[in-house]
């Protein structure tokens, strides 16, 4: 029947050179393959984010009013509601996980040299993407840590050098944290920022296929001195293998929203004091420490001001990794770049640690 | 749809049985897995889109109006648990209550004093003071309840219950 199918559609689109394509893609085997798998991973888990975020629209209400009752609505009362937001919330918090590491994996394996570099940038623009989905999404159930989350969010917006305080008022809708805000945030989670990650998303993946896998710059010159390299055919072999491998996180999916369910908190009351402890989710948190390390003045600026800087030059070299890499371009080793992906590494974990830990 | 492909790490087979050989066998697992798969996400998808029964008020009275409130020959929709219902002080003077939602298709009704009827504005239904049908498309007459007034004087309440 599926050959039928793909016979009337092949009499009516010509299906030659896409079968050819499918037929002849092939997934290069050697010692660093395992790192191919985050990306198809990373897929998944927006494909599931996509998917049961649509089904959490049926019942969610934008309002300050209505939000926090919405959702204690959905885990309460319809049907398998508990299921569809904890896998929602959690694949969240995979999906940051696993493209980070596909992120740091890609950075060592300096896959992004000549002819990746734009590959990489948007893939470094994705995982940009994904951080304010996390934080546009954290807010929407209007529960107390989310409300002060988002204040102290936003707060670190209003510390960017002159247009601090424009994009504090743009991103809350007014100088407080408010329904306004709630109702800016869900438009840019469920509208502008799927437009822009789906586009990003086809993007990435085109240029993925148009180029195929990079292989690491070792096996790369062992190949070009003539060594041959294994391959396996993408279809349906190694597909076979990527499903796989999402099955296994969909069953950690189903584990974690099982056993640890998403907790909804206390409805935000813009007029309670703040609750103790509070600190945003665990993928800001070395963000949040350093910021909140910093001495009130470096020299005669603002010592948050710096860091907000810092963060930002930190982004932009990121995104330029490919560009200013120019040994990792021309085949040659660049020790540099490697040393600056272990600091940011370990930088990042500690710093995530300790701000955990912290009081 | 079997997946007809022959891997590199597949051995060939040597007695290639035609009818039931190991690749079929997986080919035929694989598919059940598959299938089993889409099954255990489509069944609480299926029912998470089905809305949650909100069920009925416990608690089926409500007060309707303040009996000064009410003329003879009046009406007044009043909220009644989570639907409407209409109270009415016919031309004597007698209270009465019943739901305004109109058996045709569900638009709610309201009091014509001209004519001291009650009429759904949808489709031109009318009701008599005792909640039976007497022109336009409503299949039956309108559900009627119980009323009660509490107090004395125009501060009294009418308190409307289910029958």
């Amino acid at each position: 029947m599926l050959q039928t199918a793909m016979n009337w559609l092949d009499e009516r689109l010509d299906l030659t050179d896409i079968k050819a394509f499918v037929k002849e893609k092939g997934v290069p085997l050697h010692t660093q393959e395992v790192w191919y798998y985050l990306g198809g991973l990373t897929l998944f888990l927006f494909a599931v984010q996509i998917f049961t975020g649509i089904l959490l629209l049926l019942y969610y209400r934008p309002s300050a009013a209505e939000a926090y009752e919405s959702v204690q609505f959905i885990v309460t009362k319809v049907p398998f509601g508990w299921l569809i937001r904890n896998i929602h919330s959690w694949s969240a918090n995979l999906l940051i996980a696993v493209a980070f590491a596909h992120f740091f994996s890609v950075f060592l394996l300096k896959s992004y040299r000549k002819p990746r570099e734009l590959t990489w940038v948007s893939g470094m623009l994705l995982l940009f993407l994904m951080l304010g989905f996390g934080f546009s999404g954290y807010l929407l159930p209007w529960n107390e840590l989310s409300f002060f989350a988002t204040k102290v969010g936003t707060g670190i917006a209003g510390a960017v050098p002159v247009v601090g305080h424009f994009m504090l008022r743009l991103l809350r809708g007014g100088d407080d944290v408010t329904g306004a805000t709630l109702s800016r945030f869900y438009g840019l989670h469920v509208a502008v920022l799927p437009a822009i990650a789906t586009a990003l998303v086809g993007l990435h993946l085109l240029f993925v296929q148009r180029q195929g896998m990079s292989v690491p710059m070792k096996i790369e010159r062992r190949v070009n001195a003539g060594e041959p390299l294994r391959e396996m055919p993408f279809f349906p072999n190694y597909i076979l293998r990527d499903v796989l491998a999402w099955y296994v996180a969909l069953a950690l999916l189903a584990a974690l929203a099982l056993f640890y369910p998403w907790e909804l908190g206390t409805k935000a009351d813009p007029f309670a004091a703040v609750p103790p402890g509070i600190r945003p989710e665990w993928y800001f948190l070395a963000m949040f420490h350093t910021l909140k390390l910093l001495p009130s003045h470096i020299w005669i600026f603002e010592g948050e001001r710096v860091g907000v800087i810092a963060f930002g030059l930190a982004a932009a070299f990121l995104v330029f990794v490919p560009f200013l890499d120019r040994k990792a371009s021309r085949g040659e080793r660049s020790p540099v770049f490697t040393i600056a992906a272990v600091a940011g590494l370990v930088y990042l974990v500690v710093f995530t640690i300790i701000g955990h830990v912290a009081k | 749809m079997a997946i007809v492909h022959k891997s590199p790490l597949a051995t060939k087979p040597k007695a290639v049985d035609a009818e039931f050989d190991r690749r079929t066998f997986l080919d035929a697992l694989l598919a059940v897995g598959f299938v089993s798969t889409a099954a255990a996400i489509a069944y609480p998808v299926a029912m998470y889109l089905v809305p949650p029964a909100t069920g009925e008020p416990e608690t089926a009275s409500a007060v309707a109006a303040k009996a000064g409130e009410l003329k003879p020959n009046s009406g007044k929709v009043f909220k009644f648990g989570n639907r409407p219902g209409i109270v009415v002080r016919t031309p004597d003077g007698e209270l009465r209550a019943f739901s305004a939602v109109c058996t045709h298709l569900d638009c709610t009704v309201q009091f014509k004093s001209d004519t001291s009827q009650m009429w759904c504005a949808c489709h031109n239904g009318t009701y008599d003071l005792g909640g039976n049908v007497v022109s336009g498309p409503p299949p039956r007459g309108l559900e009627p309840f119980k009323v009660n007034v509490r107090g004395e004087g125009s501060d009294a309440e009418i308190v409307v219950s289910r029958a």
